[in-house]
């Protein structure tokens, strides 16, 4: 039952905001409790991973390739952990940010339900149920990203909408292709399947892995399939780019690598082409940011560059050497944490600038050094940490990254990494000169915020600072847990062990409903 | 739509396609029909409703708002999956109470969460059409 909390509690949290819309306290009181209760949930499920292993849910007691199971390995484990630190942190700014019509048209149950859908994607080990998921958490996107909005949101949505459905049905299509040679799509079963049909007929196989690559890639926007992102993310409030900044990307990122780690059988094929788009990724994103006059499309397009970084780690799964493979997802792990930490914390800082300011040019601001010292020391950790200056969390996700790359001899790409790493300086120092260093403009508006709304603001992204912080200082913990996962993915025979398959794909036993080994 | 034939026929329809949808909603476990497409029928009997006299009669003849539907009809899918904990069953698993009726029909789980699903696309569904119509 515990791996079901976190997609139930999102959920039932949805359906009391939605009942509950018309009154101001209620709802604000049920999208804390909504967010509190999954913080809780996900923090007690990643404790019982991490101390008695696998968790495995068979849904309505279907045995294993039938039903559809939902398994908390460590690495479900950990990216649910993650979601629910942020969707915490993104809303209590939201109640500070958000204005009273999107909350009483319901913004904080759509929050949740993509919460659901994110946590879902996260813990399903079916596949076809990962489009599912997929699904619900793009429906509920759909609605944030023009909920409330005039042109430019309904404008930016049409893009996004367009490209996801087209995702969608590249994913479909790369499913359908995968239940026809397999016959299964309980991800364990087709993992143990699909290496012996990929032998017998590797054509069908790699174009359907292909398919997966460009749906994955669309939602995780990695170039050339980027360009929806940084046309959108910009119109809607900030509290909402940073929920989407932190959780869709993030989860195909999460869908490439459980793809391509326990899934799919190794092509060297795909993992070329992979590394050719993560080295496009990150210097296609960094230099878009070049040309870039406005603070939070900036970051946006800096969320691609980093995505490059991430899917430079799935793209070394083709070195020949185990360790190396497995040092290539713990650091991207380990990557994808960092960045989610800091880019959510960078975009609240972005959207207090502009409560404070009224604009997010960034020739109509200046002089925040001295206006709001707090928020400039907070931007200051989190981008030099974007950049991965040491000691912050960034340098030490960079550094796996980097040393996974050097061991998998990846020279090209690992200097491209590096390289990217001085832009991407560059690029922070820009948004810190324009903003907060160069004095204020003359008739710039300066908007007081009241006590209470700041603590809501800055609040958030304080904490998140720390824990970023806390990451660069002391990064032994989660990088263990980044190796567990990584152990975890991919050791394939564990894996189908714990949803009771044996090697051969076939069911052992009766399973007893939730089982930990 | 202002004309009396279409009026006295809907006054006559709308009760018989509402109880047309309550018997595929409890049949639909077996047998073709279930909370999905019971749901769809009980909102073409109100969007009928609404197309003969106006979407505010609509709303009164619902009595509650479709809103409030989707969300009692969400939370009774996702709490049918609960009961199943309290025997050590696996989430999800349907149960049946042992309750011999006088007919095919079965109360359980299942059916809750079948009713759970009738709800949320009524509400979801009029949501969207009495909004639209009305604006």
């Amino acid at each position: 039952m515990l791996v079901a909390l976190p997609i139930l509690i999102p959920l039932i949290a949805a359906c009391a905001g939605l009942a509950a819309a018309g009154s101001r306290p209620l709802r604000r009181a049920f999208a804390l409790l909504g967010a509190g209760g999954l913080l809780v949930a996900a923090m007690v499920l990643f404790a019982r991973v991490w101390t008695r292993g696998t968790q495995v849910l068979h849904v309505g007691g279907w045995p294993a390739p039938v039903g559809i199971t939902l398994v908390a390995d460590p690495l479900s484990a950990l990216m649910v952990l993650t979601a629910a630190v942020l969707n915490a942190a993104v809303t209590v700014y939201a109640l500070g940010d958000i204005d009273a019509r999107r909350q009483r048209h319901g913004y904080f149950s759509f929050i949740h339900v993509m919460l659901g859908g994110v946590c879902g994607a996260f813990l399903t080990g079916d596949l076809f149920n990962l489009y599912v998921w997929f699904e619900v958490m793009l429906i509920s996107s759909f609605v944030l990203m023009v909920l409330g909005g005039g042109r430019p949101q309904l404008e930016a949505g049409t893009k996004y909408v367009t490209l996801s459905l087209m995702s969608s049905a590249l994913f479909l299509s790369g499913v359908g292709i995968l239940s026809g040679i397999a016959h299964t799509l309980h991800m364990a079963d087709l993992a143990g399947r699909l290496a012996v049909a990929a032998v017998e007929r590797p054509w069908p196989a790699t174009c359907a892995a292909t398919l997966l690559m460009l749906a994955f890639g669309i939602k995780a926007a990695v170039f050339p399939l980027h360009f929806w992102l940084p046309d959108s993310y910009h119109v809607t409030p900030p509290a909402i780019t940073a929920v989407f900044a932190a959780l869709l990307t993030k989860t195909g990122v999460y869908a490439l690598i459980r793809v391509f780690g326990l899934v799919l059988p190794p092509s060297p094929y795909l993992f070329g082409l992979l590394a050719a788009i993560a080295a496009a990724t990150m210097l296609m994103g960094v230099l878009g940011a070049v040309a870039q006059i406005h603070v939070r499309r900036i970051l946006n397009v800096h969320i691609v560059s980093q995505i490059g970084y991430m899917v430079m780690g799935v793209a070394l799964l083709g070195a020949p050497d185990p360790a190396t493979r497995r040092l290539a997802i713990a650091a991207a792990l380990f990557y994808v944490v960092h960045n989610m930490v800091v880019k959510t914390n960078l975009l609240l800082v972005s959207g207090a600038i502009r409560a404070m300011t009224g604009t997010e040019l960034l020739a109509g601001l200046g002089g925040l050094a001295t206006r709001a010292p707090l928020t400039a020391c907070i931007f200051l950790v989190s981008a030099l940490s974007l950049a991965g200056l040491p000691p912050s969390s960034g340098f030490w996700a960079k550094l796996g990254i980097i040393q996974a790359g050097f061991e998998a001899r990846a020279w090209l790409l690992t200097l491209t990494a590096l390289g990217v790493g001085l832009l991407t300086l560059l690029s922070m120092l820009k948004i810190w000169n324009e903003v907060f260093w160069k004095p204020a403009p003359a008739d710039g508006p300066v908007i007081a915020l009241s006590p209470r709304r700041r603590m809501l603001l800055l609040s958030p992204a304080a904490a998140l600072t720390v824990l970023s912080v806390l990451i660069g200082l002391y990064p032994a913990p989660l990088l263990k847990a980044a190796r567990r996962a990584a152990d975890g993915l991919l050791d394939r025979p564990a894996y189908m062990a714990a949803v009771g398959l044996d090697a051969g794909g076939t069911p052992r036993g009766e399973p007893a409903g939730e089982t930990g080994p | 739509m202002n004309s009396p034939v279409f009026q006295a026929t809907t006054r006559v329809i709308t009760p018989l396609l509402l109880s047309f949808s309550l018997f595929m909603l409890l049949r639909g476990h077996d047998q073709p029909g279930g909370g999905f497409i019971g749901g769809l029928l009980a909102v073409t009997a109100f969007a009928l409703y609404a197309l003969a006299f106006d979407a505010r009669s609509a709303r009164r003849l619902l009595g509650v708002s479709p809103r409030l539907l989707t969300a009692v009809g969400l939370s009774l899918a996702a709490v049918s999956g609960v009961p199943a904990l309290w025997w050590g069953e696996p989430f999800m698993r349907g149960l049946w109470l042992p309750l011999a009726l006088p007919s095919e029909l079965k109360l359980g789980t299942v059916l809750l969460f079948d009713v759970g699903v009738y709800l949320t696309v009524l509400g979801s569904v009029l949501l969207t059409l009495l909004t639209l119509s009305e604006e």
